[in-house]
């Protein structure tokens, strides 16, 4: 389903991803793990299309067409979705609206029959329980006021509205105190299918023992420098990037948040 | 050998034949009240760049012009259906149409009011019982400093009445629509609006201002406002002017004790526009809010003063006001609240945020604040900016395109302030009005 090859790519003018090499199928679910500054934001983010991440070589072929040629939005449409490791506040674009237009436009290039707005309440309203979130959010602004956790939820539920068939989580753990977690990841397990492929970005294990990949990939320095099944979560677990010969670097400026 | 008319001069001459033209049936007050306004314009002239409260609004163009009056007494005769785009579609008001200035009777109508509201034509008050205005009238909205109230004070001749007796509760509320036709040559109105609420007593009223065709004329209204103790004013200023006209405006307002005033201006329309609102806590225990939103494109111009006098302790005010500045457009905010010596217990916040959706427009934003009392809460800021990078991203790695997020995140700029008006077919025209200023709304539209 995705085929990434020898991708570099630059953040700032400062070469952050150095040849990634990455092939995902269907049904399966990747962990990449890797210290602050290995670039598994920036690969998350150059496959979600951010523009200024700047692809210097490589490919990423998804479902066999050239996903670094598409704009956001088409990616998006052919089923990628991204959480964020920071959503972004939109005060003043409600929750339940956002959703709605975005699962609309998704329909609209499937051809399918756009939902009004109860059709759209019914789809959602079993979401919204597996992801333990009430009513009166769906009301609020878009990440208006929400707590860590509460936007971690939020991203798991839109993509558990959208259904994408590439999903990229983009340490959905960070700030997660432990009931969060298990609501999240619970969300995120619901989702598994053999249709579906994930990618699960993180730096500690602790995720993955609720969301237990097929797959472990270590980052560092800009490249995949191990690849092994999840017992190499545990492996880390235990001994620390430092077991792995990999010195954790001071954190790169954090690029384009808000 | 060409003689050169200072525009000043041109006025001037224009009062001289005007007064002789009312003298007859003019109240001696009302005569004596036009005579001190014109000395004082006369004085005083039109404002120049020099003076800092028109730093950025350049008046020339409006006095290269000769403008004048509408000649014919009831102007234009206009089918209703003309005006039905300013109108506000089912809503149960009572309407006082102005074609050119002129009171259109055959396109006004009053519904039920509760006993002893007044809902009338200024013009023909003043000359039929010109006793209710004197109390009032030329007494809220100061023209010492201000040419252009200076000039409606000598000229005006019709305008609104609406006085609500102590108690009395008005529901629905009372719309005051002025159309200009943009006839040749250029016409002048001076619309004169004078709003009395006495103690207790409710009501809302809505102020447009609408063009219908794309001319050029010139709109001076002056809309003075005295809410008695404990009354309720919700008002609103719905600017919806042709491109080529000019819009200067005053809006001033007296608060008595315990009243809560909201007042909404919204500026969608004109070349060249100046709002100023200016409000005055007359006693304790008050709240104000005033919002403003002005939206503009191409080569607009418009210039928002406010001024909020915190003379009195233990009042609120909160004042909003959002620009929404395309094409080459400038918005400018200047807004000064005063905190008097006395005004202790004040409580005062400001805010004026400008979103930029072009590189060639222009906002300016000074906010102020002076403070004179020592036990006060008070805040104020402004921005200036651009749509935020982030936000179209976020927006975009959902499905939707990049027109549309701009499209939303725009419209969700504007939102506070759409959603602060209250009467609801005004607020659904306001978000139509909003959103066919944005490029591709068709999903947002399906939204709403």
């Amino acid at each position: 389903m995705l085929e990434i090859r020898n991708l570099h790519a630059n953040v700032g003018g400062k070469e952050i991803l150095k040849g990634i090499d990455l092939s995902v199928e269907a049904g399966e679910v990747h962990a990449i793990m890797g210290p602050n500054g290995s670039g598994k934001t920036t690969l998350a983010q150059v496959l979600a299309g951010r523009v200024s991440y700047e692809v210097t070589q490589g490919k990423v072929l998804y479902q066999g067409k050239d996903l670094l040629a598409m704009k956001p939005e088409d990616r998006a449409r052919e089923g990628v979705f991204m959480a964020f490791q920071y959503p972004v506040e939109i005060p003043g674009v409600g929750n339940a609206y956002f959703l709605k237009a975005a699962l609309n436009a998704i329909r609209k290039h499937h051809g399918q029959p756009e939902l009004d707005a109860m059709e759209f309440l019914n789809l959602v309203n079993d979401k919204m329980k597996l992801l333990s979130l009430d009513e009166t959010f769906m009301k609020r602004g878009l990440n208006e006021g929400f707590s860590g956790g509460e936007k971690k939820r939020n991203e798991v539920f839109q993509m558990a509205v959208l259904e994408p068939k590439l999903a990229i989580l983009d340490e959905t753990d960070s700030g997660l105190d432990i009931d969060a977690l298990r609501i999240v990841a619970n969300g995120v397990n619901s989702m598994r299918s053999k249709e579906r492929a994930m990618l699960v970005v993180t730096h500690y294990s602790r995720l993955l023992q609720y969301i237990i990949p097929d797959y472990v990939h270590v980052l560092a320095g800009g490249r995949i420098v191990k690849s092994g099944g999840k017992e190499l979560a545990q492996e880390l677990e235990r001994t620390g990037y430092a077991g792995l010969g990999i010195e954790e670097v001071p954190m790169v400026p954090a690029p384009a948040r808000h | 050998m060409a003689v050169t008319v200072s525009p000043t001069d041109t006025y001037l001459s224009d009062f001289d034949r005007f007064e002789k033209a009312i003298n007859g049936s003019e109240s001696p007050w009302i005569r004596k009240a036009r005579r001190a306004a014109i000395e004082r314009f006369q004085a005083i002239g039109f404002p120049t760049q020099k003076q800092d409260a028109w730093k950025h609004t350049d008046v020339r163009p409006i006095t290269k012009i000769p403008f004048q009056a509408d000649a014919s007494p009831e102007g234009p005769r206009l089918p209703g259906d003309l005006i039905e785009a300013y109108t506000f579609g089912v809503l149960k008001c009572s309407q006082l149409v102005f074609i050119n200035g002129h009171f259109a009777p055959k396109l006004s109508y009053l519904r039920w009011l509760p006993e002893g509201v007044r809902v009338r034509s200024l013009g023909e008050v003043r000359q039929m019982r010109p006793r209710e205005l004197e109390p009032f009238l030329g007494k809220i909205a100061p023209f010492d400093k201000h040419a252009f109230t200076a000039l409606n004070t000598a000229f005006f001749q019709d305008g609104a009445f609406v006085h609500v007796p102590k108690g009395a509760i008005v529901e629905e509320p009372i719309h005051l629509l002025y159309v200009s036709t943009s006839p040749e040559p250029p016409t002048v109105s001076y619309p004169r609006n004078l709003v009395v609420l006495e103690d207790d007593t409710q009501a809302t009223i809505i102020e447009s201002y609408a063009g219908l065709d794309k001319g050029v004329y010139l709109t001076n209204a002056v809309t003075e406002v005295d809410v008695g103790a404990g009354a309720v004013l919700d008002h609103y200023k719905m600017q919806r002017e042709s491109e080529g006209a000019f819009h200067v405006s005053s809006t001033a307002i007296h608060q008595g004790r315990g009243s809560n005033v909201t007042s909404n201006s919204i500026s969608l329309g004109g070349g060249l526009v100046r709002n100023d609102i200016d409000t005055w806590f007359r006693d304790e225990g008050s709240e104000l809010s005033l919002n403003g939103l002005y939206l503009l494109h191409g080569q607009q111009h418009c210039d928002n003063h406010t001024f909020i006098d915190h003379a009195k302790p233990n009042c609120t005010s909160r004042e909003v006001f959002k620009g929404i500045l395309d094409g080459k457009s400038q918005g400018i905010f200047y807004g000064m609240i005063l905190v008097q010596k006395d005004a202790q217990k004040t409580n005062a916040r400001q805010t004026n945020r400008n979103l930029l959706l072009s590189k060639e427009a222009f906002a300016d934003s000074t906010p102020g604040l002076e403070i004179l009392a020592d036990d006060v809460k008070c805040a104020h800021g402004s921005t200036v900016g651009q749509l935020d990078e982030n936000a179209i991203f976020y927006l975009r790695t959902r499905g939707i395109d990049e027109d549309t997020a701009r499209a939303m995140l725009t419209y969700a700029f504007a939102s506070e302030i759409i959603n602060s008006v209250k009467v609801a077919s005004m607020r659904i025209k306001l978000d139509q009005l909003v959103l066919s200023r944005l490029p591709s709304t068709e999903l947002l539209e399906e939204g709403l």
